[in-house]
Order: structure tokens, then sequence, then C-alpha cells
């Protein structure tokens, strides 16, 4: 948000002052309209009655909260657990998307940090490698990443060809084939932001570590991750966010035993459970933590903008 | 930057870690354009070079479905582009040449809004929206939940090339007596083209891969090419779909391509 607002600086004039709030318009009452007023309405349908079939009955109730952290019991008088079903759902969510930023990480800062030190001229080429297969539709992207993972598939056939292994890696429906998914989904969204960063990092700090006989380990580590850290955290943030509420990826790659947060609310609606208010209260609790999320790194942003 | 005998900037293992990371994200695409073309019915085994899929996706049994999908599918993102882009070349003219106000940063949030907001949660609250006021679920809620959803793809770009452009060119028009009007419509206009042929492309691709929130607001039988494959891929992966998914990755490498050389080309000028 503070992005917009404060790059605004050099070019930013009044020319069309009188006309902006009818240029504003159209934005502002599609916008309004088929999102801000959908999300409103999906607070107020979190807290109604649910009608079977799907749908809502116009009357206020606590159960879909309740559903989603209490168990009271098949007829709901017994005294109330912890339902830990929905909490473990979320907790499979944070975890393998915090598992997805992490080899998005692994892979992306080297990836990142090899492209920002090339010649200029070709740095653009670089860029554009990384992007175009995100260009591709995600579905069909998901589609082929299992195609190409399946027991019979052609990655198996390979390695069983090469003597690597005798029979073939079962890889499809597990944790790992989604953090896969994942990683294939967000991958630019790390790579990006961090390139950004290193192409600004200024490299006579890594020349004076070094002639200070800072091994290059500790170059990285002590020098370089701290100057860059704004890029890798809007990389993170960027990856982990999307890969949280994710639907694609754990529901092609990942299986019924790896269910995430997309399907249980998908499923709400969709499928046959057809509770809605319970799916509005899950996809609150959802954006909630995403917004906490976002909030924690807008403050650190600030913070950072203002020391510098 | 050029003393070659002691690399400071270069870390071992880093170019490995590239290539294979470009190995990650090309193998499947790869693979599947190449058993896109194979003659056999199985998955597994190769049987040489055929169009057959092809041809089936054209006038194999479940060619009807997809030719309908494929329709929907493009004049939803010609029209959800369009519009999109429209839109939000005027927002961004508002913000960027609108002078200073209040609602700035208000009117920012609202329209990065649909990129901050995960996706399932935005196709929850526009099912919900579109239910409450008794709207039938159709093409048409796909394409307006589409036009929303779109707006800050095709915004973002458009900001940075107004951001770029300085405004005398505006303000000489205006001294030699154009209108306001006409200093937009003949003057920005033609020096935005290259931001709003880019953000154009964007939106139009993103319309063209959205699943999430069009699986949620199509009406029953109302299919787009993403819907059309999700169903069919759920009974299986076929090696029809192999066929569609090599075409829509063409699709979408052309449309990437354009806009870089868009972009390119204004860089050079």
């Amino acid at each position: 948000m503070a992005a917009g607002a404060a790059s605004g600086g050099s070019a930013t004039t009044d020319t069309y002052k009188e006309a902006r709030t009818w240029l504003l318009m159209p934005a502002w009452v599609t916008l309004s309209f088929l999102i801000l007023a959908p999300v409103l309405l999906m607070l107020v349908y979190s807290f109604l009655t649910k009608e079977f079939r799907g749908g809502v009955v116009w009357e206020f109730s606590l159960s879909a909260y309740d559903q989603f952290f209490f168990d009271r019991g098949l007829f709901g008088d017994e005294p109330a657990k912890i339902e830990w079903t929905y909490i473990t759902i979320f907790w499979r969510s944070i975890w393998q998307a915090g598992a997805a930023t992490l080899l998005s990480f692994l892979i992306g800062f080297p990836t990142a940090y090899f492209i920002a030190t090339q010649p200029e001229r070709v740095r653009p080429m670089w860029v554009f490698l990384i992007t175009i297969p995100y260009w591709v539709n995600l579905l069909i992207r998901t589609v082929s990443m299992k195609f190409l993972l399946r027991d019979q598939g052609p990655l198996n056939d390979f390695l069983i060809s090469t003597g690597l292994i005798d029979s073939p890696l079962h890889i499809v429906n597990t944790n790992f084939a989604v953090q896969l998914g994942l990683f294939y989904s967000y991958l630019p969204f790390m790579v990006l932001p961090i390139y950004a960063a290193v192409e600004r990092y200024n490299f006579t700090l890594s020349e004076a570590a070094a002639d200070l006989y800072a091994t290059k380990m500790t170059i990285l580590r002590r020098v370089l991750l701290p100057a860059v850290k704004p890029g890798v955290i809007a990389g993170c943030i960027l990856v982990f966010v999307p890969s949280m509420g994710s639907f694609l990826a754990p529901d092609l790659l990942g299986g019924a035993k790896n269910f995430m947060i997309g399907s249980l609310i998908e499923e709400q609606f969709k499928g046959n459970a057809g509770n809605w208010p319970f799916g509005a209260a899950a996809s609150m609790i959802l954006l909630t933590m995403v917004l906490i999320i976002l909030l924690i790194f807008a403050r650190q942003q600030a913070k950072a903008e203002k020391e510098t | 930057m050029a003393s070659k005998k002691f690399d400071i900037q270069a870390f071992p293992g880093f170019k490995p870690i590239t290539l294979l990371c470009l190995i990650v994200l090309y193998a499947p695409l790869v693979i599947v354009t190449v058993y896109s073309f194979n003659a056999s019915a199985s998955l597994t085994n190769w049987e040489g070079i055929s169009l057959r899929w092809y041809a089936d996706v054209f006038s194999g049994p479940e060619s009807e479905k997809f030719k309908i999908a494929a329709r929907n599918s493009f004049i939803i993102a010609i029209i959800a582009a369009t519009t999109s882009t429209a839109i939000a070349t005027l927002a961004a003219t508002a913000m960027v040449r609108g002078g200073a106000f209040k609602l700035r940063t208000v009117s920012f949030g609202l329209i990065s809004m649909p990129l901050m907001v995960p996706e399932i949660v935005t196709a929850v609250a526009t099912l919900i929206f579109f239910n409450a006021i008794g709207f039938d679920r159709g093409l048409l809620t796909i394409l307006l939940a589409h036009i929303a959803f779109c707006i800050p793809f095709a915004y973002l770009p458009i900001q940075a090339r107004m951001q770029g452009i300085e405004d005398t060119y505006e303000q000489a028009a205006l001294d030699l007596y154009a209108t306001k009007r006409q200093a937009f419509t003949k003057i920005l206009m033609p020096l935005m083209m290259p931001g709003i042929i880019s953000g154009f492309l964007l939106a139009f691709i993103v319309s063209l891969d959205d699943f999430i929130i069009t699986n949620f607001v199509k009406g029953a039988g109302v299919e787009t090419l993403p819907t059309a494959i999700f169903g069919s891929v759920k009974q299986g992966i076929k090696p029809n779909i192999m066929a569609i998914s090599t075409m829509l990755l063409g699709v979408s490498v052309v449309m990437v391509t354009l806009s870089y050389l868009v972009s390119k080309s204004d860089k050079t000028k």
C-alpha cells in the first residue's frame, strides 16, 4: 500500500485534478461492489445459521466458529472439547506453505543472485526465462507436474532406466508433492523481489568484507543477506500467502490425506458438506491470518524505509 | 566489476542451482508438450509422433465440450481484459496526475485488494454476494468477477508507465489551448500505450487462467477451459488434455513474449 502512495514522487502532478473523482469512479464502483461488499457480506454470513443443502437462514449464530474450534459431541450436548480436525487442517496448510516457502528460498535466492550478477544486457532475458512458466495456466502446470511425477511417469521411468532406483518412487499424494507444486506455482514471486534487492546491493561492501579476510560464507551470512533482507522478506510473503490458501496443488498433487484450507473451504460450497456459514467462517479465519501477516510486513517495511 | 582475478560476486554452486531451477520449471511443460504428440493411447508407452490427440481435441467425443469452453474462455477474457484495462487507465490517471488527495491511499488499497485477499476467499465472497442479491450464476457472473479481479493486474503496469512520463508534453499542449480532454487523448494516451498494452495482456492471461473464482461463480453446466480441463483431469489425465494444454501453453507464451517485446521496444526508443 505504502509503495503506491510513496512512489508517486517524481512525475505526480495535478493536471487532471478536477476530473479525478470521475476518473476513479469506475474503479471505486466496480471494486466496492464486486470485492469489498462481497467480503463484508461473507463476514455477515459467517455469523448466520446454515441451511441444509447450501445457503443460509438469516438468524444470528456463532455455530460456524463454534464448530471450527469446539467438539460438543454428535448431538451438541456434551461438554465442549477442543475440535482438532480443522485446526489440524489449518496447521498443515501453514506448515506446507512454510515448507514451500523455504524450498522456494533455497532455490530462488541463488537463482536471483546469479541473475543479478550477470551482465546488465542479458539480465532481462534471464528474468523473462524465470517468469514465462508463471504465465502458463496454473492448472496446466499442476497437471503437468502430476504427469511427470506419477508412479509410471517419465521421472520414474528415467530413474529406473538409469539404474538409480529399482521400483518407482511414490511422490504423488505426499506432502512433498504438494510442496513441490506450490514451489512451482509461486517461484517467480520469490525470485523477483530478491533479484531487485541484489541489483541495488553495493558490491563494494562484499569487497570490504573480503579485504578484512571474511570468507565467502561469512560475506553471504553477515553482509549480503542482511543487506537484501527486505527483498527476501517480500519474496517469502509473496510465496507464503498464496500457498496457504491454494487449492489446485493440494487437490491434484496431495490427495485426500493432505487436505489444506482451500479444499476445506471449497467443500463447503461445491461439495456435499454444503455448510455455507462454516465455509465463510473458515474463509474469514484465513483472511484474518493473511491480513495480520501483511500488516506486520507493511510495518516492518515502513520502519526499514525510515531507517535508510 | 570487470576484475576477473578474484570474483567477489560469484558464489560456488549458485549457477548449478539456477540451472536446476530452470530444469524444474521447464521439465513438466516440455514433457507434456512432447507427450501430446504421442501416437499411443496409453500414457506410459511412446509409439512415435502423431497429431492424433490434436485431431481428437477438435473432432473427438469431447470436442463439443471443449469448443464451447474455449469460446467462453476467450470471450470472457477479451471483454474482462478490455473493461478492466479501461477502468485501470482512468484510475491510474487520477492517481498519478490527480495531485494529492485524501482518498489516494484508500483508493490504492481498494485497487490492490484482489491481490491481497487470497483467491479462494474472493471466490467465496463473490459467490455469497451473487447468491444474496439473487443473481443467477452463469457467464455474466464469471465476467463480472473477472473484471474486478483483473483490475490490479492491468493497473500496475499502467501506473508504472505513467510515472515514467514527464507531464511537460501535456503542459505544452495545454499552453497551446488544448482542452484537458485533448491533452489526455492526444498526448497522454499515445505515450501510455506500451503500459496499456502490457496491462491488457496481463489481465487477459489472468482471466484466461483463472480456475478458482470461475469454479465458484459459474452456473451449473457453464464451463470455461480451466474448469472443463479440471473436470476431465479429475477422472485421470488423458492424452487429449495434454494436447489442449500444449495449445494453451502456446497462447500464454505468445502473449507474454508480446508483452516483453512491447516493453523492450519502448526502452530502446
